[in-house]
């Protein structure tokens, strides 16, 4: 264990590297379909996929503009030029011999990504986001001589999103991984699904004891938010300790084991690799005219800041705000409902929308229940008919599927009773059953009311509406 | 000579019945048999363009190019035979997708019998850097037909058939074109789709007809010429086509291009120019000299750029998926050297090792960036020329073909033989061999050159001018 005193004398700097999968229907530079989750290998390659003699990239219009989208989710606008380079290297999974990427002109530069940390609002900026094609997956079977290839994903169009080195604790560095894949759901630019690598960081960690930073280690492929904080915490605690004891912190790429919990070198980096970048000939440079960039502005749909203000203004907490803002369809649902039906309803719905507490990185199922059906659902609450643990409980039933929350609540039996003359035969059964307390409340003791609604509520099975039962037992002993 | 009619006329009479397809691809296959000492065919597609040429002759394709025969440079991929770029590294490689040239032509009833010679992936001026053999030029069988589209240059010459595909780089269909005394025509970049062509240097390549007149390239530029979906680099065509050209001499202003009239110039060469200048101001051209200053650069700007294309697009040539695999290899990286070692002819390496060299980190800055920026200079005074002049006019080579092996070891001198050449693929703009007459019995191409898009005017001006000449 470290001394948290030296601990202490350390100041940990992040940057971030996000890869980003665009959900175009094909790749980056070929025609042929880009989702690859369910395909056999090598089924989904053309020629220019496979690297055969004669092929050439052709920019797919629709990721470009999946990228100018991501602009603006980002804080940041798309820019008027960008150019694609070849970035030189062999391997197997990497068919021409080069990766299509932009290196020195990207598509947007700058944006910032604010996070909220223990109470604390942080902004964290990004230097810039380039787009480039993603390689192949290689397959090195254990025990075998042999390694496989499969180029399904080679080209699919992928956005970089470089952050500036703005965070100094796994807390930070989480949060903004977070939010990284909230923006780009909710710019419907990605389908961010952490478990099919949608989205993947690379996190770079130093530590310095001085306003110079330290040398940095780049942990790659981290796949969910978890590993992205327990990597940070990691290295930020194994490179003080090295640091301590006298040896210096090697340049290298490193990965994470999740089953043993801790990050391993991959690869140091003596030599600089030479990358050999070129801008690639056959991909005439972009140039976005203004009103491209204006129309994609106007059609960019609302983002998380978006709801956390609307739903902050009709008085949501901000706990039950960030849970629903987990699920885009339950923030588009809750915003609906707000729109249609009012704040009340609005507020009502988010609240039984709310997940249960969880730090599964895992996206909650969308739960799906009409607009419709809360809001009546909701009306029944207001209306005193059901109570609010029994509307938890028609809740359940609508997200399985039922449409109509009264018939669901009266199979169920739990509609409150609020015939006025039924309850007050039972209030009159509970005050003769229950005289003690019925004097304490008489003599003012008015905790005692609570255990007479109580048993009111008992008799009637839950279903007495307890307002008026209480407005009742008043009135029968006289207050 | 006069083996074949002009192609328009060949496409009309099969398409009415008058020839048959059949016959014109038995002409050709027996050209090719009968010719075989001048080594200027990799492999014919006999089968196949018989089976086409009986399709043709059922009826089923009455196209501008119907039953025409043509030999494509064994760089364009072609269904029926392996495509090779004249390399070990691709023997046996047969291709599972065809050029957007090739599918433009057979659109049209044209029919590939054979794959023609070549230097390997087009690096060289002679086709003696070709892994399988040399062609030799059928005016002096000691001499080279040029490169690197000798074996089409030389299949024309041959009237092996009426046409033949190119590609240039540096000069690579004007400069064989020259040597053997056919009509070659380099475009605009960007006017014929690359997709489906062994590429070289990326930004320079362009495809172009080779035939035995104007009018017959002419025609098979227009059939290939237009946008492709497979290549974003193409462009839009000329809304007038590049056919139906009428030509008129009078009032061209034609600038000589000084940079190629002096110094390392064969006297014999520039006594044919002089006389082709003389004769298109006999016919009331406005002929003057005009100095493009950065012109000698040229050269050397090529061969930073061409080469630093070259050792990109030949990265994909690696053993691992197809072409030549090193079965010999221990480890992963074996599988690459060994490769791409055992698989790359020397001229293949000189240009990987150079562009590698000058794309490195560190030189990049020195090389490439700066080449990068006298091809923009060359481009802004092609640009300010074109503002004096509507043409220039110049020699496509400083000599006459050379014997075979006289340059075979001096990759420098040979480099020079595209000195005349290089300047009209850095800039992008259209150029043409025509052939202007002999110099100790062999052919001199006269090279005309206009400005980026102007096709159809540098064809017209070819035509009227091809008449002067020969």
């Amino acid at each position: 264990m470290i001394d948290p005193k030296v601990r202490g004398q350390y100041t940990a700097t992040i940057g971030i590297e996000c890869h980003v999968q665009l959900k175009t229907k094909t790749k980056l530079f070929s025609a042929v379909g880009n989702d690859a989750r369910e395909a056999p290998p090598n089924t989904l390659v053309n020629h220019i996929d496979f690297g055969l003699p004669g092929a050439l990239p052709v920019l797919n219009k629709e990721a470009v503009h999946l990228a100018c989208k991501a602009a603006f989710a980002l804080g940041t606008v798309p820019e008027r030029f960008s150019k694609f380079d070849r970035k030189h290297y062999f391997y197997p999974d990497l068919p021409m011999g080069y990766q299509i990427t932009q290196f020195d002109e990207p598509i947007m530069k700058g944006g910032f990504i604010n996070i909220l940390v223990d109470g604390e609002e942080r902004l964290i900026r990004i230097h810039h986001t380039h787009m480039e094609a993603d390689a192949g997956k290689s397959v090195h079977p254990t025990g075998k001589d042999y390694s496989l290839v499969d180029l399904n994903r080679a080209g699919t169009p992928l956005l970089e999103i470089v952050s500036e080195p703005d965070m100094h604790s796994a807390k930070e560095a989480k949060a903004y991984a977070r939010e990284l894949n909230l923006r780009m759901r909710y710019a419907d630019v990605s389908d961010a699904n952490l478990f099919y690598g949608n989205m993947r960081f690379d996190v770079n960690v130093s530590v310095s004891k001085t306003d110079e930073l330290g040398t940095r280690t780049e942990t790659k492929n981290l796949n969910s938010f978890k590993s992205v904080e327990k990597t940070v915490d990691y290295e930020i605690i194994r490179q003080i300790e090295q640091l301590e004891k006298g040896e210096p912190i090697v340049q290298e790429t490193r990965g994470w084991d999740d089953a043993k919990q801790r990050t391993f070198s991959q690869r140091t980096k003596e030599n600089a690799d030479d990358y050999r970048y070129m801008p690639d000939p056959d991909i005439p440079p972009l140039v976005l005219e203004d009103n491209y960039i204006t129309s994609v502005k106007a059609e960019m749909p609302e983002l998380p800041d978006d709801y956390r203000q609307k739903f902050s203004q009709i008085g949501v907490d901000k706990a039950v705000i960030e849970d629903i803002i987990a699920t885009p369809e339950t923030a588009k649902l809750v915003s609906r409902v707000y729109e249609s039906a009012g704040a009340d309803h609005a507020r009502r719905i988010a609240f039984w929308m709310m997940q249960p507490a969880s730090d599964e990185d895992t996206e909650a199922e969308a739960q799906t229940a009409s607009d419709d059906a809360l809001v009546k659902l909701s009306e029944l609450v207001a209306a005193n008919k059901l109570s609010s643990t029994a509307a938890k409980e028609v809740l359940t039933e609508l997200l399985k599927g039922a449409t109509d929350p009264e018939k669901v609540a009266a199979d169920k039996n739990l509609l409150q009773v609020s015939d006025e003359g039924a309850i007050n035969d039972i209030v009159t059964q509970v005050l003769a059953e229950n005289a003690k307390a019925a004097e304490d409340v008489k003599n003012g003791e008015m905790k005692a009311i609570g255990f007479l609604v109580g048993q009111v509520m008992k008799n009637s099975q839950g279903k007495a509406n307890p307002a008026m039962a209480t407005e009742l037992i008043k009135k029968q002993l006289g207050l | 000579m006069g083996a074949w009619l002009p192609i328009a006329e060949i496409a009309a009479k099969v398409a009415a019945g008058e020839l048959k397809a059949t016959d014109l691809v038995e002409q050709s296959l027996k050209a090719i048999e009968g010719n075989k000492e001048f080594d200027a065919i990799i492999v014919t597609l006999a089968s196949n363009a018989r089976a086409r040429a009986a399709a043709v002759d059922a009826g089923d394709n009455k196209g501008r190019l119907a039953g025409v025969p043509f030999i494509a440079k064994d760089n364009f991929l072609v269904f029926g035979a392996d495509t090779t770029a004249a390399s070990n590294i691709l023997r046996g490689f047969e291709a599972p997708y065809q050029a957007t040239a090739i599918n433009r032509l057979e659109a049209e009833g044209a029919i590939c019998v054979a794959k023609a010679n070549l230097d390997a992936f087009a690096h060289g001026a002679s086709t003696e850097n070709s892994d399988f053999m040399t062609t030799k030029n059928p005016h002096d069988k000691t001499r080279v037909p040029g490169g690197s589209s000798g074996g089409s240059a030389a299949s024309v010459a041959l009237e092996l058939a009426p046409f033949a595909l190119g590609t240039d780089t540096g000069g690579s269909i004007r400069q064989p074109s020259s040597f053997t005394g056919v009509v070659g025509y380099k475009p605009t970049y960007g006017t014929i789709s690359r997709s489906g062509v062994v590429a070289m240097g990326s930004s320079l390549d362009v495809i172009g007809p080779m035939a035995r007149t104007v009018e017959d390239a002419a025609l098979i530029f227009d059939v290939m010429a237009g946008r492709d979906d497979l290549d974003g680099t193409t462009i839009e065509r000329d809304s007038a086509g590049y056919t139906g050209l009428s030509g008129d001499i009078v009032g061209k202003k034609i600038g000589i291009i000084k940079e190629y009239m002096g110094e390392g110039l064969d006297e014999g060469v520039k006594g044919v120019i002089t006389e082709a200048a003389d004769k298109l101001k006999a016919a009331g051209a406005e002929i003057t000299e005009v100095s493009l200053p950065s012109l000698p650069t040229a050269l050397a700007v090529y061969y930073i750029l061409c080469p630093a294309e070259v050792s990109s697009n030949l990265g994909r040539y690696d053993g691992q998926r197809y072409g030549h695999h090193a079965s010999d290899a221990k480890n992963l990286d074996q599988s690459y050297t060994h490769a791409r070692g055992q698989g790359f002819g020397k001229e293949a390496k000189r240009r990987i090792m150079i562009g590698t060299y000058v794309l490195s980190s560190g030189y990049y800055d020195a090389y490439y960036k700066k080449a990068q920026t006298v091809r923009t200079k060359l481009i802004n005074e092609f640009n300010k020329a074109f503002e004096e002049v509507d043409f220039l006019l110049g020699p496509v080579a400083p000599t006459t073909a050379f014997t075979i092996g006289a340059n075979a070891d001096d990759p420098l001198q040979m480099y020079l033989s595209d000195v005349m050449t290089v300047g009209a693929n850095l800039v992008g703009i259209p150029a043409i061999s025509l052939p202007a007459g002999l110099s100790e019995n062999l052919p001199v191409g006269l090279q005309l050159m206009a400005p980026q898009r102007s096709d159809r005017a540098l064809l017209e001006l070819a035509q009227a001018a091809e008449g002067l000449l020969v």
